[in-house]
């Protein structure tokens, strides 16, 4: 739950402005992004997502040092992407 | 330093650790607090105490949600899984916490349903996907994870989904390290503030820290690096006789916080006069409920709850872990009555609490150093 996941914004929901898509370790997966709302996310961008809403705007870089450091883990990590794939957030 | 060979900037860790050691003042003892359990997780995976000179002291302080869940809260959670339309939901974290009364796991098999989900918007989800029946989010956590609750409660309100409620035990961070600062056996020099709680309150909360009490708060990243920044930053404000608050994990952290995080959860929740903390007692002001306005989405006022206190098991000392007194490897059941199969305290379950974190990582290369050292001393 206290882990932070560096997802990459692949599109933003149509009808509804709280919900974009991430591709976080190759799973695709919708998530809210309101808290950032004042960022002027557009896709491309990267943002740490904690329990399915996007909470900091980070760079590339730092998503990409995070996504190791998370690796490290190993099964913990393991555990919070498969809890992220069976999520369904609406 | 075995495990510090492992990372990536090995060599940048090596030259922080000697300028961490030069900094130290002969003769003088330095003890820092890591406030998140997350720091704590990394400290002991990457065997950070060994790269520290011994001037430098770390100790664990009370940031992982999980362990300061006291057994009522558990018990009460259970009590609501229990009615027959009830689906509880909450994260995975909360499976193994003991509560009186056992845990969600032996009250799933003895039929409640009980569901783990990756986000309250899950919750949400399953209540929308199940109108007859009553779905509760037990919702735990800090700062971190509350804004994420309180947007949750803003869009069931918006979509008009009237089975769907929280039972809230969100609790914040400044009242816990104030607790810790105002405590008889106080000791510490300065505190690594918590990372992802920061990118949310900001860096301004814990002003008060630095101007009433006199001590310096770095806000810290969580990789091995970062932290041993955050030490050395530490020590810099000490030798140079300054206290403030900084931020070395700015490239997260805006130093203003998360303005809509705050209105959300300013919103959604109220402070509650006072809430028990596990081993910290009752703390006035420190913990959230659900406001009188979203009162509908409130499972304490939806469902009668027993609301019994219950004392922690005897040899339990999670209490002194969290405020930093006693390391694990020093209680009594650590390893031994106490293991993540069978926790009896809280920091033995959330792999961020300090006797999980060490139990999975750091306890062989203790024991081997004790060995060592043990020989070393008979030879
Ligand atoms: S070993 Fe178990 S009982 Fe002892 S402090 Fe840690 S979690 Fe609590």
């Amino acid at each position: 739950m206290c882990l932070g996941i560096p997802g990459e914004l692949v599109e933003f929901g149509k009808d509804d402005a709280e919900l974009a898509v991430v591709e976080i370790s190759g799973v695709r997966r919708r998530i809210n992004v309101g808290l950032l709302a004042d960022e002027g996310l557009k896709p491309g961008d990267w943002v740490l997502v904690h329990v399915g809403f996007a909470l900091s705007k980070i760079s590339e870089d730092e998503a990409q040092a995070v996504l190791d450091a998370l690796k490290e883990l190993g099964q913990q990590y393991e555990e919070e992407l498969d809890a992220l794939r069976a999520s369904d957030v609406g | 330093m075995r495990f510090v060979d492992e990372f990536r900037d090995a060599g940048r860790a090596r030259a922080l650790a000697a300028r961490i050691a030069e900094r130290c003042r002969p003769g003088r003892q330095y003890t820092f607090m890591e406030v998140c359990g997350g720091h704590t997780h990394t400290i002991y995976k990457h065997g950070l105490e060994d790269l520290l000179p011994p001037e430098v002291n770390l100790v664990h302080g009370p940031g992982c949600p999980v362990c300061v869940i006291p057994m009522g809260r558990v018990d009460d959670a259970i009590h609501i899984a229990r009615q027959p339309d009830v689906i509880m939901t909450s994260f995975g974290d909360m499976t193994r916490v003991p509560g009186g009364t056992g845990s969600f796991l032996d009250a799933k098999a003895a039929g409640a349903d009980i569901r783990m989900v990756y986000s309250p918007l899950d919750a949400l989800t399953i209540a929308r996907a199940n109108p007859d029946r009553r779905v509760v989010f037990m919702a735990i956590g800090f700062e971190t994870t509350a804004p994420s609750t309180a947007m949750t409660v803003l869009r069931a309100a918006e979509q008009g989904v009237t089975n769907f409620s929280v039972f809230c035990n969100h609790v914040m961070i400044i009242p816990a390290i104030k607790a810790i600062l105002d405590s008889p056996d106080f000791r510490l020099d300065g505190f690594i503030g918590p990372g992802h709680v920061s990118a949310v309150i900001g860096c301004e909360p814990y002003g008060f820290i630095a101007r009433e009490y006199a001590k310096p708060l770095v806000v810290a990243g969580f990789e091995p690096i970062d932290i041993l920044a955050s030490v050395l930053m530490l020590l810099d404000q000490l030798a140079e006789d300054r206290c403030e608050v900084e931020n070395q994990y700015a490239r997260v952290v805006p130093w203003q916080g998360n303005r809509i995080a705050l209105s959300a959860i300013g919103r959604v929740m109220r402070l509650r006069p006072h809430f028990e903390w596990r081993g910290l007692g009752f703390i006035a002001h420190s913990a959230l409920a659900m406001s009188d306005e979203y009162a509908a989405f409130d499972a304490e006022r939806v469902f009668d709850l027993p609301g019994v206190r219950v004392a922690d098991p005897k040899p339990c000392q999670c209490g002194e872990v969290l405020k930093g007194v006693l390391k694990p490897w020093e209680c009594k059941v650590f390893g031994t009555a106490c293991t993540p199969e069978t926790p009896i305290g809280t920091c033995m379950v959330s792999s961020e609490g300090a006797c999980a974190a060490y139990y999975n990582f750091g306890r062989f290369d203790r024991e081997q150093m004790h060995r060592a050292a043990g020989e070393a001393s008979r030879a």
